[in-house]
């Protein structure tokens, strides 16, 4: 389990009042979320609790109804185009299945944003690919080879390639180990974890796997009847909304603690 | 707080200098990737030393990320190719680090491979898709063998037709497509007959204007537009259900459950194929003839009476059937075709969306070639 770091007084996500809603079907209704510099949140729910939801509004893709949504301070709900792509540029999204152009290989889908936001000649572009390929674990023959050529684990990595091209400060995932074997999952959150620590990114996570939250978050928000909880895993594991005591006391988590205490005791 | 600071930054940059340690590299700025464009440049075109040793200090660089730690280690690289001993200086815990990380990552990605002579990718791509085409052919002829077992096993045992199923599909197929196809008719027989009263009218006999609108209709036009109205509407409908359907492992979780897909799926879209277009191409022939009798009437003076008698002698029964007989056949097709590139999707979504454009296509084709053919048997009959 990582260190807690030390927190920036500043948080980098500030999310006041947001609500949202589909017709009349309100998924969250005066939220509150701050997530501070160089930390691991993890964001967890039930199904259709609106964690994708609430992931896809903070990146811009849903409009809320309501509510403030800040990145580096920067009203991201109502901006222009252009103080839009300055926070689209520090930012990284890695979608659930990786999102990959699926006419270009991973080498020119990494590419893609540096070539729309940048003005790097194309040698140097390619470079950075290859760094970036080396950096997320994928081996070197998968440069130039097709998504659909590739394994779901894979995909998933290029996907996080292509999300830290521009070497974003915060990095969002969406359920980064879901469908991954057990040991790809273990080898996805160290990796999490060393980007974390070599390139001192933030990363707001879905995630459903206690492992992962065990291991690599240092703080977990929960959505909890159209609102947010957070709080550091003890934390929350000493609350007793019902939710909650089922979700961390359960025979899963308690399988995971095990594992978790062992590894550390060991 | 450093929000949105990096507009204010100052690009990468760097000095060389000599000194009794040996050459020194001493770079500053911020070394990020939205401002090194140009400093990648300079270090591309730099002169490097030929021996003695070198220094990078990195001591005064405001802002380090992996890129700008890639263009420190491959100077580093170049260096290290000309035998020089390269030290890095100065630089704070976190930029070392990254550094680090990035000298363990500097593996170089095999480059992609080239293009090869356009003209051997031509005769390549002629070849594979002959080669496709005739796999289809093979294959679509497998099916329609297999299709018309079920068929036939369904006309011997008609309880084994899903009712339910048949009847969606003839109101999606049949009774929704009224509007469009009845229009296009109607419109049809207004061309057709203002064409045919021009042309006519030059020689006096625009009366046959009738006969040409009646044999047109009746004998191609009708069946020929109901049938690609169809191939376009329910072809691609089919299509993309069945595929989908196959992309959701739907249609496995079929075969798993002992249900058979050509059962549950395809019989009830060929069977509502083969009712509808009947019925569509009549309505069709009506609709055609209607548009024909109310320009014959703008443009020839004609009364609708005169249109009527003059239409019953231009045409025989024969003339009615000739059309007719080859709407359940087109209806077969279209149906067959749609059904079995559903059933060839497979992997991803990508694939739904090229077979329903191959479906039409394939579909609009087929029924064009079968249409011919019928010509060519009708002449031979004499009808």
């Amino acid at each position: 389990m990582s260190a807690a770091p030390i927190l920036d007084p500043e948080a980098v996500i500030r999310i006041h009042g947001l609500r949202t809603q589909f017709g009349t079907n309100v998924i969250h209704d005066g939220l509150d979320l701050e997530v501070a510099r160089g930390e691991v949140m993890g964001i967890v729910g039930g199904s259709g609790t609106g964690k994708s939801v609430l992931l896809r509004t903070i990146i811009g893709l849903i409009t809320p109804a309501a509510g403030q949504i800040e990145i580096f301070g920067q009203e991201v709900s109502n901006c222009t185009d252009a103080e839009r792509r300055a926070v689209q540029r520090r930012v990284g999204v890695l979608f659930q299945d990786g999102a990959l152009f699926s006419s270009l290989t991973v080498a020119q889908n990494i590419e893609v944003p540096l070539a729309e936001h940048t003005a790097l000649s194309p040698e140097l572009r390619s470079e950075i690919a290859d760094v970036k390929i080396n950096l997320v674990g994928l081996p070197l023959d998968a440069a130039n080879k097709y998504p659909s050529e590739l394994s779901g684990g894979m995909r998933k990595r290029a996907g996080l390639a292509r999300a830290l091209a521009l070497d974003p400060e915060i990095l969002f995932l969406d359920e980064p180990t879901a469908g991954l074997d057990p040991i790809g999952a273990a080898r996805f959150d160290e990796l999490i974890s060393e980007l974390r620590a070599a390139l001192g990114l933030t990363v707001v996570m879905i995630t459903h796997d206690l492992d992962s939250l065990n291991a690599i978050c240092d703080r977990i928000a929960v959505l909890l009847d159209k609102r947010i909880r957070v709080g550091t895993m003890q934390n929350l594991m000493a609350d007793d909304h019902p939710w909650l005591r089922d979700y961390f006391h359960g025979p899963r988590a308690r399988a995971a603690m095990t594992t978790a205490n062992e590894a550390e005791q060991g | 707080m450093t929000a949105l600071a990096d507009d204010t930054l100052s690009d990468a940059d760097f000095a060389i200098a000599s000194n009794q340690d040996g050459w020194v590299l001493r770079l500053d700025g911020a070394w990020i990737t939205q401002q090194i464009g140009a400093v990648d440049q300079k270090l591309r075109a730099l002169e490097l030393p030929s021996q003695g040793n070198a220094i990078i200090e990195i001591g005064d660089v405001s802002s380090l990320d992996t890129a700008g730690a890639w263009l420190i280690h491959r100077t580093e690289l170049a260096l290290l190719a000309r035998d020089i001993e390269v030290e890095c200086r100065a630089a704070i815990p976190a930029h070392a680090r990254l550094l680090e990380t990035v000298r363990a990552n500097d593996a170089h990605c095999p480059e992609p491979p080239e293009p090869t002579n356009a003209f051997v990718a031509m005769i390549e791509r002629v070849g594979r898709a002959t080669v496709d085409a005739a796999v289809e052919a093979r294959d679509l002829i497998n099916f329609l063998g297999h299709s018309v077992i079920v068929l036939g096993d369904s006309i011997l045992r008609p309880g084994r037709i899903r009712f339910t199923s048949l009847v969606h599909h003839i109101e999606q197929a049949g009774l929704n497509a009224l509007p469009i196809v009845g229009l296009i008719s109607f419109l049809i027989g207004i061309v057709l007959a203002f064409q045919g009263a021009e042309q006519l009218t030059k020689f006096g006999a625009e009366i046959f204007t009738v006969n040409i609108v009646a044999q047109g209709v009746l004998r191609e036009m009708g069946v020929l537009l109901t049938a690609i109205i169809l191939a376009g509407r329910s072809g691609s409908a089919f299509t993309a259900q069945i595929g989908t359907m196959k992309v959701r492992e739907e249609v496995d979780a079929m075969r798993t459950i002992g249900l058979d897909p050509m059962q549950i799926l395809v019989l009830p879209r060929l069977w509502a194929l083969v009712i509808c277009l009947p019925l569509l191409t009549f309505y069709a022939n009506l609709m055609g003839l209607l548009g024909g009798a109310v320009m014959a009437t703008v443009v020839l003076d004609m009364t609708f009476f005169q249109f009527v008698r003059q239409l019953s002698g231009a045409v025989t029964l024969w003339t009615f059937w000739v059309g007719l007989i080859k709407a359940p056949v087109f209806g077969f097709i279209i149906g067959l075709v749609g059904c079995y590139e559903g059933m060839r999707v497979s992997g991803s979504a990508e694939s739904v969306g090229r077979m329903t454009t191959r479906a039409v296509v394939e579909a609009i084709f087929l029924v064009i070639v079968i249409d011919a053919l019928f010509s060519i048997l009708f002449a031979i009959l004499g009808v």
